[in-house]
């Protein structure tokens, strides 16, 4: 006999309720895979988002049993519990409908945070040569690979107590900028993140770095801010 | 909302941390106020002594002197993380951390017993 998984979803807005699935058991199944079976098999109705299905877009992102997971790359056999799923959407932003929240708030925030790359040089300048060995290149380098997804931003706990707060994922972003010494933002960016809601509001609990689906360590930035900010204070 | 099950070390760290300064928070007054009962003499200050020598208060003391040694840690642990160049050793510095202070509190009950 084929089995079964029991998977709770939640449908509606922030006062939804959950409602649970029968979908079958597959081998390598990944949760991204659950609930498309779920919409193309049972409901139709169930909104969600998925792009790239290989972990590069960052849009498949949700809450797996009480921990926030790229679902595309979460394989059923590793997170559910005794063949049971429990999904939501990512905590710390608005629901819009069952598993898929408002972003807007989350990408404002990079902007607060000065989280763009301001050019130095113009398109009538040579392309600027950046050795992949110094300090800065190195700590850039370490914190660039973000996707976007929102996993840190919702394993955060400062961020659901301070909404105000930008997030570990903007200031990590800001981080690799501040490092970047094609960059001419300089004090600009560090005020930016110097100000209220910004890296010194972080409580350093690193929830950030450990549910982080590509391994980065936006703690690490946000500390590496905190000392380069100290200049513009 | 979906609350997000927090599990790892790190985390529990920074909780500890905070419910040890919170704790410390509330002792503190009772303690300046024990203290302060030697202005009013000798005989009244030991009074409130006696207190101590009660088993419970005993092990609340123990309970005090490892959540005050916890605190320091955990506070020289963060300062640690945010003021210096990152490394990769900090669930080892928290458990280091949790371990001295259980450390401090069993020698501190060693002397009180």
């Amino acid at each position: 006999m084929k089995k079964i998984l029991q998977v709770s979803i939640w449908r509606g807005g922030a006062d939804g309720v959950y409602q649970v699935f029968e979908v079958p058991a597959q081998a390598s199944q990944t949760v991204l895979d659950v609930v498309t079976w779920v919409q193309r098999h049972a409901d139709a109705t169930l909104a969600y988002r998925f792009s790239c299905r290989v972990g590069m877009c960052g849009s498949c992102a949700m809450m797996v049993n009480g921990i926030p997971r790229w679902t595309c790359r979460s394989h059923v056999a590793k997170v559910s519990k005794g063949g049971t799923l429990k999904l939501a959407p990512l905590a710390n932003l608005p629901v819009i409908k069952d598993l898929t929240v408002d972003m807007s708030r989350f990408f404002e925030k990079w902007k607060r945070a000065e989280a763009r790359f301001y050019p130095s040089a113009s398109r009538k300048d040579d392309v600027m040569s950046v050795s992949p060995g110094t300090s800065g290149r190195i700590d850039a380098d370490a914190a660039i690979e973000c996707i976007n997804c929102g996993v840190c931003y919702a394993a955060c706990d400062t961020v659901k107590w301070d909404s105000d707060y930008l997030g570990p994922a903007a200031l990590n972003r800001a981080w690799t900028l501040v490092n970047d010494e094609r960059d001419a933002a300089g004090a600009k960016r560090l005020q930016a993140v110097a100000n209220r809601g910004g890296c010194y509001t972080c409580h350093s609990h690193q929830s950030c770095q450990i549910h982080c689906p590509k391994a980065l360590n936006p703690t690490r930035s946000i500390a590496g801010l905190k000392r380069a900010a100290l200049a513009v204070r | 909302m979906m609350l997000v099950r927090q599990t790892h070390l790190l985390w529990w760290a920074a909780l500890v941390h905070r419910v040890s300064g919170l704790v410390l928070a509330i002792f503190l007054p009772i303690h300046f106020l024990v203290l302060g009962l030697a202005i009013e003499g000798d005989v009244v200050l030991d009074q409130a002594l006696i207190w101590s020598e009660r088993l419970p208060v005993k092990f609340a003391e123990i309970g005090l002197v490892f959540l005050l040694v916890v605190h320091l840690a955990g506070g020289l642990r963060v300062l640690v993380l945010e003021a210096l160049a990152w490394h990769d050793w900090q669930k080892t510095l928290a458990g280091a951390a949790i371990g001295f202070s259980a450390l401090i509190a069993l020698l501190f009950g060693l002397r009180v017993f």
